[in-house]
């Protein structure tokens, strides 16, 4: 394939091997070739957040990360959320506090959780604030998901 | 309910404190034995696992075998002829499989039948900075760009009108050729008798308003896949509220019967007005994929989605009220000027909405409006949430509040002193049925402690007020006719399942679901029983498309008529069955049973079974016709206002200025929204706060901006400046239920009601907290510290003048109008 090379990724813990070009985005990567399009494109500059992933385990935007530079690394998407405790938790919690409305910016803000409660075990509402800063969402006015998120927090500092 | 002085970061109320229901009416109409109250109880949208797990499937995600990608080539030039185009080079391209151009798309469409005026590609003419010059199909998104590079476009540059000002005035070829003073269209409306009523008043307060064009931002992108069967039939999958408005867009610019054109509404990822009729690029798809026998699929870059807009128009107001010793108000006076951009698109009603809702919050008997919608070389404008009512109604309620004050009146006890009554009609023929406005009012004042705080917190801190409302569903359709406005099927499934078919798109806004329990609560099951078709035109009927806030009113009483048909049926069988008579029967707790001995009855199944043993498949279908005395007056424009209900919205702002940096935050915000009956507690919030939410960025932050070429100079969510989780107030949600008495259970609008409230409730708070008015939106920190420095220089003579000059952009003179001629269509006077 001119122009393309190998892309070896362990993605939701399958490993992946795809040929992309070099200007291809991790987004570009999961969506268009590996065929993962939970992962949402909103605005392609690191604007809206809806392509939050993890990359070892670290939030990132996938549309402003060269595939080619991630080759090797372990990349969690929105597809993998529910086989981890807390993000299925920021999951259920969305479904019931109405966190959710037309579910584009929801799988970025799931994966922005997840990697929340990877740092801060319990977030305070600062923490929680702040942790999802990063993801925009139209719907709701946010405040429906900073308590569904607060609710994963208490059940968490409860346990 | 936490203290103004709690400056800790901003946070939420818990759900338990604030959604509270202020209902007038009982609402307890289950029984102990009904396992699933449907109506009332807060329902997750019936589909939100996939909503959460990345599982929907946007247009953006449809992935067809032998799929081309379709791209535009786009205007750099605001306004100019297209002297000649040349894609031979382009057509020649390795991967490049069609390209068309403006000649290959010549049949013009518009979503109103009065604004037929666009092409999905410009035939000789471009008229805006990214109107569609070309389009290409190629293999990949990398192709097409390549082969866009490769077309060769000549263009003779025409002077361009890039405000309404510099439109009105003219110096050049008019944008379009039928429009020759670049006015779309205006309207003078007069009723009562307005100057009297300012002879009457003992004060009168005007003022010019300035509000920017606002886009809807809706995350997803805009887009569309079109495939073509070889045998004149084309499927559409694509991102819209309004399927069949663009069924029908795609079918007369390609020629074709409406039949031929299948829109399948994929998830829709936002939508707020912005995808509510046909697109370029929906045209563009259908005829790539003729010409090349592959489905062909286009998805909008971010800054394209800014390029075709369809948001609110850039808007002057100048606003006149005046009051009678009373409080009373005495007239209103209101002219409004939109730049509309380029095409008409839903224009005509976005300024008679601008018109047509001053008179229905207030009492307003004597009222003069003069509307002119103006063509400017700007993308088009369209509907967005609240549509045409936004602007207007900030500066209403803002010279309102000064014409108290100068009354000596304070804003709760003017806005007491002008109700309504539910069962009135306004003095422009609107039908009031219920009016939840009052106990709006009354509770956001309560849960603020508003007269506590209005002009004793203490300097840089202050609370406003603010109201507004909104049509539940437009009581006169875009096409007239006698045809209902939306029809909704049922069909009962062997094993107990119902499956619902409605026109009606779900947006995320809970249409399905709020669709499924009517469906439920009527039928005695559970509204997980009810799967939920919507939106597909061949497999669902005709339904004018999610938008005008009309799906819970009109859908929903669709909805409950095919259900109370169905109920009826099995009524019928099971009364033959249990020999009892028909109508001792009712259906509740998933059983068919008797009133008087509830021992006596069959499940729900059972009676499915037995119906469908006689009759074959069970489906019934109900309509709904808005009732005639709901269609308003008869004066020109008069058919854009009327609506078959109103919702009403009453907000408490309380903010904090800074006056060293001019910014302001938003600390608490109290809402009330008269929803008429919640269906879905849960939604009905999400409507209430998103709502707010959009409004609250109108007032602080959001504007698109131009240069002196036309070019939109913030085209990303960062620089248009969309808040985050990190611009959030503490927010109490009320929910006021008045029971609508043509609504299904009562219910009628939520979905946009709760918009225009916030802006004069921050404005007014502003006021409020340091004494200066702001009516050029945003209330961005450089005109707040202007204001400030403006009065300062007022006050000791001097002239600092310093704050204008840190402006982002100058402010924006009140357009002046010139009439040509006594005698202009639609200078009619309008008499009730």
């Amino acid at each position: 394939m001119p122009g393309k090379e190998l892309l070896q990724l362990n993605v939701n813990g399958d490993a992946v091997a795809v040929a992309v070009r070099p200007s291809d985005t991790l987004l570009d990567a999961l969506r268009d070739t590996i065929g993962l399009t939970g992962t949402k494109r909103g605005c392609d500059d690191g604007s809206c957040g809806a392509c939050t992933v993890l990359i070892a385990g670290r939030p990132a935007l996938a549309c402003l990360v060269l595939a080619l530079t991630v080759d090797g690394d372990d990349v969690t998407t929105i597809e993998a959320a529910s086989a981890h405790p807390a993000s299925a938790a920021v999951q259920q919690a969305l479904v019931e506090e109405g966190g959710v409305q037309c579910g584009y910016c929801t799988p970025g803000i799931v994966l922005a959780a997840h990697a929340l409660f990877a740092e801060y075990p319990a977030p305070d509402d600062a923490q929680i604030v702040a942790g999802l800063a990063n993801n925009l969402c139209r719907c709701t006015g946010y405040a429906r998901i900073v308590e569904a998120v607060r609710r994963v927090a208490r059940a968490t500092a409860a346990s | 309910m936490s203290t103004c002085d709690d400056r800790s970061e901003p946070r939420v109320e818990q759900s338990a404190s604030t959604a509270s229901t202020a209902s007038t009416a009982d609402t307890e109409p289950y029984r102990e034995t009904d396992p699933a109250p449907a109506v009332g109880r807060a329902t997750p949208l019936l589909d939100s696992r996939e909503r959460v797990s990345g599982r929907l499937v946007f247009v953006g995600d449809v992935r067809l075998a032998g799929m081309l990608r379709g791209r535009f080539l786009r205007s750099p030039h605001a306004h100019a002829r297209i002297v000649s185009i040349d894609v031979s080079r382009c057509r020649a391209l390795p991967g490049v499989h069609a390209v068309i151009t403006g000649k290959d798309t010549a049949r013009r469409y518009g979503v109103l039948p009065v604004g037929q005026d666009e092409t999905a590609i410009a035939i000789d003419r471009v008229r805006f900075v990214g109107q569609e010059v070309a389009a290409v199909a190629a293999v990949d998104d990398e192709t097409a760009e390549r082969a866009l590079r490769a077309i060769a476009v000549e263009y003779e540059v025409l002077p361009a009108y890039l405000d309404a000002q510099h439109a009105l005035d003219g110096c050049g070829p008019p944008i379009h050729d039928d429009r020759p003073r670049n006015i779309e269209k205006e309207y003078h409306h007069v009723f009562g008798d307005p100057d009297e009523g300012f002879r009457r008043a003992e004060v009168v307060v005007e003022d010019t308003f300035y509000h920017p064009r606002v886009t809807h931002a809706a995350l997803e992108p805009h887009g569309t896949v079109a495939r073509y069967d070889g045998g004149g039939r084309f499927t559409l999958w694509t991102s819209t509220q309004a399927p069949r408005h663009v069924q029908r867009g795609v079918a007369t610019a390609l020629d074709v019967a409406e039949s031929s054109v299948r829109v399948i509404p994929c998830a829709v990822g936002g939508g707020f007005g912005g995808k509510s009729e046909t697109f370029p690029h929906d045209v563009a798809a259908a005829l790539l994929a003729r010409i090349t026998g592959r489905p062909v699929q286009f998805i909008a870059t971010r800054e394209e989605v800014f390029l075709l807009h369809r948001g609110r128009p850039e808007s002057h107001i100048r606003m006149r009220v005046g009051l009678r010793a009373d409080g009373r108000i005495a007239a209103v006076e209101c002219e409004t000027i939109q730049d509309g951009g380029a095409f008409c698109s839903y224009g005509v009603v976005t300024i008679l909405y601008s018109g047509a809702l001053l008179a229905a919050i207030y009492d307003v008997r004597d009222l003069r409006f003069d509307g002119y919608r103006v063509v400017t070389n700007k993308p088009p404008c369209g509907p967005m949430r609240g549509h045409g009512t936004i602007g207007a109604r900030h500066a209403f309620e803002v010279v309102l509040d000064r014409a108290a004050e100068a009354l000596g009146l304070d804003p709760v006890t003017v806005r007491e002193r002008n109700l309504l009554e539910p069962g009135s009609r306004t003095v422009n023929d609107l039908r009031v049925t219920s009016y939840g406005y009052p106990r709006c009012l009354a509770t956001v004042v309560e849960a603020s402690r508003f007269r506590d705080k209005y002009r004793r917190l203490p300097r840089g801190r202050g609370v406003g007020i603010g109201s507004s409302h909104y049509v539940s569903g437009a009581s006169n359709a875009i096409l007239r006719g006698r045809f209902p406005h939306t029809t909704v099927a049922l069909r009962a499934e062997r094993d107990g399942s119902v499956v619902l078919f409605t026109g009606a798109v779900e947006i995320g806004q809970g249409s399905d679901t709020a669709q499924a329990i009517i469906v439920a609560r009527t039928l005695g099951i559970a509204p997980e029983q009810v799967r939920v078709v919507s939106g597909d035109t061949a497999l669902t009927p005709v339904d004018l498309g999610s938008y005008a806030s009309r799906v819970t009113f009109m859908a929903g009483n669709a909805a409950l008529e095919a259900a109370e048909r169905l109920a009826t049926k099995l009524r019928a069988r099971v009364a033959r069955h249990l020999d009892v008579p028909a109508d001792e029967l009712e259906l509740r707790g998933e059983r068919v049973r008797s009133k008087r001995d509830r021992a006596v009855s069959v499940s729900f199944l059972e009676a499915l079974r037995l119906t469908a043993e006689e009759e074959g498949c069970l489906q019934t279908q109900g309509a709904y016709w808005p009732p005639p005395e709901a269609r308003g007056g008869r004066f020109p424009g008069a058919g854009v206002g009327p609506g078959v209900s109103y919702s009403y919205a009453a907000q408490v702002a309380e903010v904090e200025v800074d006056e060293e940096t001019g910014e302001v935050r938003v600390l608490d915000v109290w809402a009330a929204h008269d929803c008429g009956r919640a269906l879905n507690p849960l939604t009905v919030r999400g409507q209430i706060e998103g709502s707010v939410w959009m409004g609250l960025a109108q007032a602080l932050t959001e504007e698109q901006l131009f240069n002196e070429r036309g070019q939109c100079l913030n085209p990303s969510l960062l620089e248009y400046k969309v808040p985050t989780t990190l611009d959030l107030p503490r927010l109490h949600t009320f929910i006021v239920e008045s029971d609508d008495p043509e609504g299904p259970f009562g219910a009628k609008e939520v979905g946009e009601g709760s918009l225009a409230a916030i802006l004069p409730a921050i404005a007014s708070a502003v006021y409020d907290a340091v004494g200066v008015w702001i009516n050029d939106l945003p209330i961005t920190p450089e005109k707040v510290l202007a204001a400030l420095a403006a009065r300062a220089d007022a006050k000791d003579g001097t002239a600092r003048a310093h704050g204008a000059s840190t402006l982002r952009r100058p402010p924006v003179p009140h357009p002046r109008v010139r009439t040509t001629s006594p005698e202009e269509p639609d200078r009619t006077p309008a008499r009730s």
